[in-house]
């Protein structure tokens, strides 16, 4: 997986960025294991500075989005009219802070959690498609890999409270560590629901199936997962622990929580680490429920397709507005958060747990029960089996096909059909083929005999 | 050197290093700092050897679930700041001996094996079952559905089933586990609530 984010995508890179001669000669004068390192390290670099200036940029707009809610100006002189440099001012002055660790604390951990931090929610971009087939490890359990990576942000956090020495400090991290331990389960059973729809983790397959029309959106698929969307805002808004549940750094009562200790660029890691996984748990939001890059238009979306069959410039083009798209879905519900947070009272920490076990957890339990009966009830009540095209991509590779369904069925079945040696040779993973009729399909399984043989 | 070398000679180096380091601090907290580099690079290792779903399994369970469940306990527990675990000489000399019994174990296993024989074979019949299942690690990713259709009983990579061959899959253990949490959960909770009182 590492060689395949390594080579693969530099490629790619390079064919879109400098001529084809260049990037043929450049990869000669590199000696392979170099090539690796080299392209990581681009990876690494791209994405620090991507989403070094995302926070940068987000962090203006929650300042100019609340001083509109509180009815004043929020930052105006910095770099001209709006303040827009105000976060670069803000970044200058804390590279010039003084890096402080209490004398008690631990201070191999105290320095190491906001790298913690920092490094799981960066980490979570790797994963995550920003347009159609643009994605560092397009890995067929993207979903669960997202998660899992994110759920490592807690630890830091906890880590930061614990070994401050400060109860300020330990009382925030406590409330993390009990917020998340809770919050997680929802979060998870939730996203899983438009996986149910979907039949897919891999989120570049999860943002193929929704493009042609609005309508395509899973979260206009049924009823369970339009409300299993807002469900799941609601929980990711609490995961990122932004108002109305920052209880970890309510700063009425805790002075900063579990980063009372911090300062200069080691409180900022935390900051940078919030904005990031803000915008990635929106960015989730957005492939799972919203349609990813798709326009929500059939007729865009159908030109978008032809444009990067083409390939060339058009298919970048198309990359280009794909990815548009996705940042306007994900920028979108990192504004809503914004407005939360500057519109809703803060919440006590008993209540933030009674919403999570006895609400969040139930309702989500319940919304994945529906999304699995959703295709039956339909198939009993009106008729329509959502289940006899399986699924095909695309991007035109044969994946989850009737060929590969009916194979399923009949391994289900025990069943095994006469041999006819003639058609031994056809293996084309073409999917037109095998829907022609039956006689292909028991080509197939002669074949997979024959080969089942072989092996032993 | 190749990618594949170099990523996997540092994080088999930040696996060993990690758990040498667990068992030489003597802080809890440090331990599971030490754990969470040790068990991430053992992920890492997965995920080097296109084990995508097992490697996120790890990341998911060990690091997401138990450390932080360990170090919760150790926050809501413990009386003095800092919990320190002393060992006395006679248990690390035991716990050495045992380390070096298992050392001494996997080193002899180790030379014992045919490398060059087991991989031709390993490479042979990973082709063969690829080509069965018409599995294309490229487009379809790796590990993912086989292990979902294996939980449900069924075998895409073993071909088809015949009357008097047929697969299994891993539905009796899945389904095993999934009641046996089940009943950890309900268990738990009973836990929980015994203490209240009869008359409240």
């Amino acid at each position: 997986m590492f060689l395949t984010l390594a080579s693969q995508p530099l490629a790619e890179l390079l064919e879109n960025v400098v001529p084809e001669g260049v990037a043929q000669s450049l990869s000669k004068l590199i000696p392979e294991g170099w090539q690796y390192f080299g392209a990581g390290l681009l990876h690494m670099a791209l994405l620090f500075a991507v989403f070094s200036l995302c926070p940068f940029f987000l962090i203006w707009l929650e300042r100019k989005v609340a001083g509109r809610i509180q009815d004043r100006l929020g930052p105006t002189r910095v770099g001209g009219r709006f303040g827009w440099l105000q976060s670069l001012a803000d970044g200058i002055k804390l590279v010039q802070k003084e890096d402080l660790c209490p004398p008690s604390a631990d201070s191999l951990l105290f320095y190491a959690a906001p790298y913690i931090v920092c490094m799981s929610s960066f980490a979570a971009f790797i994963f995550l498609p920003f347009s159609e087939g643009w994605v560092a490890v397009a890995a067929d359990c993207g979903l669960f890999i997202m998660l899992a990576v994110m759920s490592l942000e807690v630890f830091g956090i906890i880590l930061a409270g614990y070994s401050s020495a400060s109860k300020w400090s330990l009382f925030g991290g406590m409330r993390e560590a009990a917020q998340m331990v809770s919050y997680e389960i929802p979060m998870g059973i939730c996203a899983l629901v438009p996986i149910v729809a979907a039949g897919s983790l891999n989120l570049g397959e999860i943002g193929d199936m929704q493009t042609g029309g609005m309508l395509n959106w899973f979260v206009f698929h049924d009823p369970f997962t339009f409300i299993a969307f807002f469900v799941y805002f609601v929980v990711a808004t609490a995961s990122c622990k932004r108002a109305p549940f920052d209880l970890a750094e309510a700063e009425s009562e805790l002075v900063g929580g579990f980063h009372t200790e911090y300062s200069g660029m080691r409180w900022s890691f935390f900051f940078m680490g919030e904005y990031a996984s803000m915008f990635a748990v929106c960015g989730i939001a957005a492939i799972l429920f919203l349609g990813g890059w798709s326009t929500g238009l059939a007729g865009v979306d159908q030109t978008l397709s032809l444009m990067r069959s083409e390939g060339g410039v058009g298919s970048y083009v198309a990359g280009v507005i794909g990815l548009a798209m996705f940042a306007a879905k994900a920028l979108f519900g990192v504004f809503v958060q914004i407005w939360l947070r500057w519109s809703v009272p803060r919440i006590r920490i008993d209540q933030v747990i009674t919403v999570c076990l006895k609400y969040l957890v139930p309702i989500s339990c319940f919304l994945f029960l529906g999304a699995i009966v959703w295709p039956l009830f339909l198939l009993l009540v009106t008729g329509y089996d959502s289940d006899t095209e399986w699924y095909e991509p695309v991007g035109g590779q044969t994946t989850w096909n009737e060929e590969l369904g009916e194979r399923f069925a009949k391994a289900i079945d025990g069943e095994t059909s006469a041999t006819d040696a003639e058609n031994n040779e056809e293996r084309s993973p073409d999917p037109g083929e095998s829907a022609t009729g039956e006689e292909p399909a028991e080509t197939k399984t002669v074949t997979l005999n024959e080969s089942t043989e072989v092996s032993r | 050197m190749s990618g594949q070398t170099l990523f996997f000679t540092l994080f088999a180096l930040g696996a060993c290093l990690g758990a040498i380091a667990v068992v030489v601090s003597q802080s809890v907290i440090r331990m599971a700092f030490w754990l969470i580099i040790s068990l991430g690079s053992t992920a890492a290792l997965f995920f080097l050897v296109d084990a995508d779903f097992v490697g996120a399994v790890q990341l998911m369970i060990y690091v997401g679930g138990t450390l932080v469940l360990l170090v919760f306990a150790v926050m809501l527990t413990s009386s003095g700041p800092y919990l320190k675990i002393d060992t006395s000489p006679g248990e690390t000399v035991l716990a050495g001996m045992v380390a070096l019994l298992f050392l001494f174990m996997v080193v002899v296993t180790q030379l014992g094996v045919d490398w060059d024989e087991s991989n031709e074979r390993i490479a042979t019949a990973v082709g063969i079952d690829r080509e069965v299942a018409a599995f294309d690690s490229g487009s379809e990713g790796n590990t993912l559905r086989t292990i979902g259709m294996s939980l449900l009983g069924l075998r895409p990579d073993l071909g088809v089933a015949t009357a008097s061959k047929p697969h299994t899959g891993y539905l009796l253990p899945f389904e095993i586990v999934s009641v046996h949490l089940l009943v950890v959960l309900i268990g738990a909770s009973y836990l929980a609530r015994a203490k209240r009182r009869r008359d409240s």
